[in-house]
């Protein structure tokens, strides 16, 4: 039985599919069995990010309104055997599905999957509320933008409400270490302070994170890019998660790793 | 015959005092009695010789009866139709169990562990201690006084029902908006690095009704009630 995690924002354009796929592909680097699946039904993004945008045949609202078996909606990897997309569909909107049918969809999958990775789209209405209906856990993604901590912290209040999911965990997305450092942008410490959760990782903005995605190659499989550094430990500390007592040392080494990347750039 | 008389006029005392008259109704007799006393009694005056004067104030004191809403309102009626007066104060010993129960709520202190996040209200009766932060855009809400152990960030509002004696504290005061009865404050447009309000972990309002924030250490002074008795 595999675990489903929401990646939410709230907030748009601060690199929830980004974040979705790049996770996914770590998790799938470390061995795991994936299925990304993509609930921006009208808006999709996932299939080009990951470069499989040529492959769709069935999506998510064939396999709800039972056009198609799950099997057949589902999308593998070019590179991971063991990395699997559900995308979503482009022609109809969000009120296509309900929460109880994404529910079930997210059980079924759960079932052959150790991962399921899934990609909300922004805003609070419908298809957030789809999105989260399956979840067991939500990572937060955020930008040091006061508007982006604003909406984070109005999603944060929203899945606390969903008594299925447990506490959310906070990426930090599109961090410019100059900025943070000269004081320009809010640092780290205060927006975690601010939101009040637990942090599974932040990640520096990077050029090539926007060039990977443009190719449809997720930026993780690149083991030089400091972002694909930040993707692949995240990946870790998800995989962590499931082992119990996990040590505060660890966070620790999240602060020290930000000390180090300033330190480079510096 | 002189004896029944004095004893049937006994269930309504008039006394006058600076303020206006004063009814005491007996508690003992049924309504209807009182009534027709009442009724009487007032008659028997002479009218007012001009009718344009204010209306007389008048309290009752009703002793151990309980009137609801129905009977206050024929007693008012009563009133103002025999005789130019106004009832503005009722006295009674007796309170109804939802008015007891209000009155409790409105004395005790809510206690919440949590933090308030953007687009979210919580709204008590009495005061509030707030063991966490509100985030701008969280709400919070008290008929009475709001502490909070954390960073007030969003809005609080005090004495919402309008008990202008609420304040508010908060260990970290950087609130986006400031309330207290029906009086709103923000913090100053920003200048620069000079922004926020003055110092201090309390708002109250003044006498003048403008809202103050301040040390802590003033609290004793200008609400000493603040304190339970030791």
């Amino acid at each position: 039985m595999g675990e489903a995690i929401v990646v939410t924002s709230g907030k748009g354009g601060v690199g929830k599919t980004t974040t979705t796929a790049n996770i996914g592909t770590a998790l799938a680097l470390a061995g795991k069995k994936v299925c990304l699946v993509d609930t921006d039904i009208g808006l999709r993004n996932l299939d080009v990010v990951m470069g499989l945008e040529n492959r769709i045949i069935y999506d998510l609202v064939d396999v709800v309104e039972g056009d198609c078996r799950l099997h057949q909606a589902l999308i593998k990897d070019k590179r991971f055997d063991c990395l699997y997309l559900l995308p979503a569909a482009q022609t109809k909107d969000k009120s296509a599905v309900e929460p109880s049918q994404m529910k079930k969809l997210v059980d079924e999958l759960k079932q052959d999957y150790d991962y399921i990775l899934i990609d909300c789209p922004a805003g609070i209405e419908q298809g957030f509320k789809n999105a989260v209906a399956g979840a067991d856990k939500a990572v937060v993604v955020t930008t040091p933008e006061i508007s982006s901590v604003r909406d984070a912290d109005r999603i944060i209040g929203l899945i606390e409400k969903e008594e299925h999911i447990s506490s959310p965990k906070l990426i930090i997305n599109r961090i410019r270490p100059h900025m943070m450092k000269n004081g320009d942008a809010m640092d780290v410490e205060e927006i975690v302070s601010i939101l009040a959760i637990d942090l599974l990782g932040i990640v520096i903005d990077d050029d090539d994170v926007i060039k990977s995605s443009n190719k449809g190659e997720p930026i993780a499989t690149d083991p030089k890019s400091k972002a694909s550094i930040a993707y692949r430990n995240i990946g870790r500390r998800i995989t962590g998660e499931t082992v119990p007592l996990m040590s505060l040392d660890e966070k620790k080494g999240v602060f020290k790793k930000v000390k180090d990347f300033l330190g480079i750039r510096g | 015959m002189v004896k029944s008389k004095q004893r049937k006029s006994q269930h309504v005392i008039i006394k006058g005092t600076k303020d206006g008259l004063t009814f005491m109704l007996d508690d003992q007799c049924s309504i209807e009695t009182l009534k027709e006393e009442l009724q009487k009694t007032l008659s028997d005056r002479p009218e007012s010789a001009n009718e344009s004067v204010q209306p007389v104030n008048a309290k009752l004191v009703v002793g151990k009866r309980y009137l609801d809403r129905f009977q206050i309102e024929e007693l008012e009626s009563l009133f103002s139709e025999e005789m130019n007066v106004s009832i503005n104060e009722i006295e009674s010993e007796v309170i109804s169990k939802e008015e007891a129960e209000e009155m409790k709520q409105n004395m005790q202190v809510t206690r919440v562990v949590k933090v308030i996040r953007s687009g979210q209200v919580l709204d008590f009766k009495g005061d509030l201690l707030l063991i966490g932060d509100v985030n701008p855009g969280g709400k919070v809400k008290a008929t009475g006084n709001i502490y909070i152990m954390g960073s007030l960030r969003g809005i609080a509002h005090a004495g919402s029902q309008g008990n202008e004696e609420a304040i508010i504290c908060a260990a970290e005061m950087k609130p986006s908006q400031l309330r207290i009865a029906s009086m709103i404050r923000r913090p100053p447009e920003q200048n620069g690095e000079n922004s926020g309000f003055e110092e201090g972990e309390c708002a109250y309002l003044n006498e003048e009704k403008e809202m103050v924030l301040d040390k802590l250490q003033i609290l004793s002074k200008i609400r000493p009630n603040l304190s339970m008795e030791i």
